[in-house]
């Protein structure tokens, strides 16, 4: 027993040092966020707000650059993204568990494809076909080119594939035709990977950075990520104020990370686990 | 670190045996229609893979062959110039040894830190799930976010990072700046951000390892390092491998913390492959769109050529059970 409470001991010492050091990023975008400039930029800088609280760090980072503007461009997109990828995944997913799909195969083979083609080594033709359609600093824009995705195609397919086949029998023999056994029955009964898929697909889409950059120029239509990246460079004299536009940028992941985590490990391991 | 390339090499695992629903045994006519109507069903994410990937991939390789002229427009077929350029340009040979370097300090850290993290995790101690929860808040983080707050503790004028060295006598470090180091801190924020997901795919796996096993292993006297060594480690080998590969692939393409932190440089010092395509092609109005398809053609062939080891040769090698 003995030896098992020294080992104790010494796994929190290990965890609290990890927890210290890999959370300090976290506390100091948090706590900096309220800091003043009497804090932050005197050296050694301060840890904590030594000189009073500074709220009016988020007010001044709403004010500096069209953050309100900025996010409600994150918002739409997201939205978009989210919505459209569960839409053709669903469709997809479907057509490869319940119909008869002819080169069942190659079809599977292209949408496996997509995943392997790194977004980066096809952003220039991206990037020429969104500008010739005058699409640039456009909701739409930000948001075509990842309406569809394999990852989210493989992962509902996983799911119908669970699916009771006397379920689906007795369903079509009530006369269901597919397009209202796909929304009526099927669709309901797989949230738990709708809301998986949901929640990868959101991350992914107010977290974009490469694209958003390129697709929009007008301070106004850029996302909240590209907002927050200038905010930095043009007042670098007041990092509470950076730090709360971070705050504000991040408020939406960290309420999903916490509360959907379990979502998330479910995407995880639909991909990750055979 | 989540964005959408992050989700598209998320699953290059799903299921390598398809377990397919057995053809449905109906008339012929009957048949025949439900052809095209899961064509119809498939149509929709057909036409984006269409027009935002099959499309732009040929127009990469077209575009690689062809120069460019001062508007960015296709100026003639060039062949394999951009090519043969490529791999005699001394630039271009240190951006490979650059992305490369990145690659290396990233990815083995990264998971390295989360193993760690996740083993003691999985001691029955109280708090795990608080610590849980905590060690996975990284995960929620852009990597504009994450960028800007490291950007700031780098800051070597007033930045925490240098605070804390001057307490132990050490003089302000030019984290960023210094030719020597940029590449380290660069990749010290990076393996920060990439804690989060690894963490979570680890104790994922943690989880669900055979309870049967790990009971017969401590019946058999195994404890602590000897269980962990001798039992948990090669059971987690298809995480750890899947993390390798999805890491791999997730750090050559990094570019926001670059752009973010460095803009590539100090002596282009942190220009990886994917901020070169960039500043070829879009960085003060360049427009040299023919010579950073060739490089995007490299980014795409090395990704291949990582999923095909995945896939074909390595993939054998781990265990599963």
């Amino acid at each position: 027993m003995k030896s098992r409470k020294f080992g104790n001991v010494g796994t929190y010492l290990i965890l609290g040092v990890l927890f210290l050091i890999v959370l300090f990023p976290v506390y100091y975008g948090l706590v900096g966020s309220f800091m003043g400039e009497r804090d932050t930029n005197s050296f050694p800088p301060a840890l904590w707000p030594k000189n009073g609280l500074h709220p009016e760090n988020y007010s001044n980072a709403l004010g500096i650059i069209p953050l309100g503007n900025q996010y409600l461009t994150s918002v739409l997109q997201t939205l978009a993204i989210t919505l459209g990828q569960l839409i053709t995944s669903a469709l997809a997913a479907y057509a490869f568990v319940f119909l008869n799909l002819r080169w069942r195969a190659f079809w599977f083979g292209v949408f496996l494809s997509t995943m392997m083609i790194p977004f980066e080594s096809i952003i220039i033709p991206n990037y020429l076909l969104i500008s010739q359609w005058g699409l640039k600093d456009t909701i739409a824009g930000l948001a075509l080119p990842f309406l569809a995705t394999g990852f989210g195609t493989f992962l509902l397919r996983q799911s119908f594939l669970s699916f009771p086949m006397e379920l689906r029998d007795a369903a079509r023999v009530d006369g269901a035709g597919h397009f209202r056994f796909l929304f009526s029955i099927l669709l309901p009964l797989s949230r738990p990977s709708l809301a998986a898929l949901g929640i990868w697909s959101a991350l992914s889409a107010w977290n974009m950075y490469f694209w958003p950059l390129l697709a929009t120029e007008d301070p106004r239509h850029q996302t909240i990520q590209i907002g927050i990246s200038q905010l930095q460079t043009s007042d670098s004299d007041s990092p509470g104020m950076v730090l709360a536009g971070v705050m504000l940028a991040l408020f939406p992941t960290l309420l999903l990370v916490i509360f959907g985590q379990r979502f998330i490990v479910r995407g995880l391991t639909a991909g990750a686990v055979k | 670190m989540t964005t959408a390339s992050s989700d598209t090499v998320l699953d290059e695992v799903t299921d390598s045996a398809p377990r397919e629903a057995p053809p449905t045994t109906a008339a012929g006519g009957e048949a025949r229609r439900e052809r095209w109507v899961a064509i119809g069903y498939l149509l929709p994410a057909l036409v984006v893979f269409g027009l935002f990937v099959f499309w732009p991939l040929a127009k990469s390789i077209l575009l690689s062959v062809q120069g460019t002229d001062i508007l960015g427009n296709p100026s003639g077929f060039v062949g394999g110039a951009h090519y043969t350029r490529l791999f005699g340009d001394p630039d271009f040979l240190q951006v490979l040894w650059v992305t490369f370097a990145f690659t290396i300090l990233t990815v083995i850290p990264s998971i390295a830190i989360a193993l760690l993290i996740a083993l003691l995790l999985q001691s029955r101690i109280r708090g795990v799930r608080f610590f849980r929860t905590a060690f996975a808040l990284p995960f929620a983080f852009s990597v504009a976010t994450a960028s800007v707050i490291f950007g700031v503790l780098f800051n070597p004028a007033s930045g925490v990072l240098n605070g804390i060295l001057s307490h132990l006598g050490v003089d302000k470090v030019q984290w960023l700046t210094n030719p020597d180091l940029a590449l380290w801190s660069v990749s010290g924020a990076t393996v920060w951000m990439q804690i989060g997901y690894n963490l979570l795919v680890l104790s994922a796996g943690l989880g669900a390892l055979p309870e049967d096993v790990l009971e017969a292993a401590r019946l058999d006297g195994a404890s602590g390092l000897r269980l962990q060594r001798s039992i948990i480690m090669p059971l987690l080998t298809p995480q750890l491998f899947f993390l390798v590969v999805v890491g791999t692939i997730h750090s050559l393409q990094s570019f926001g913390q670059i752009k973010i932190l460095t803009v590539g440089g100090p002596e282009d010092r942190t220009t990886t492959l994917v901020y070169s395509i960039y500043e070829q092609a879009f960085a003060n109005n360049n427009s040299n769109y023919g010579y950073a398809s060739a490089q995007a053609m490299v980014l795409l062939v090395i990704v291949l050529i990582i999923t095909a080891l995945q896939f074909g040769v390595l993939e054998r090698k781990v265990f599963y059970r």
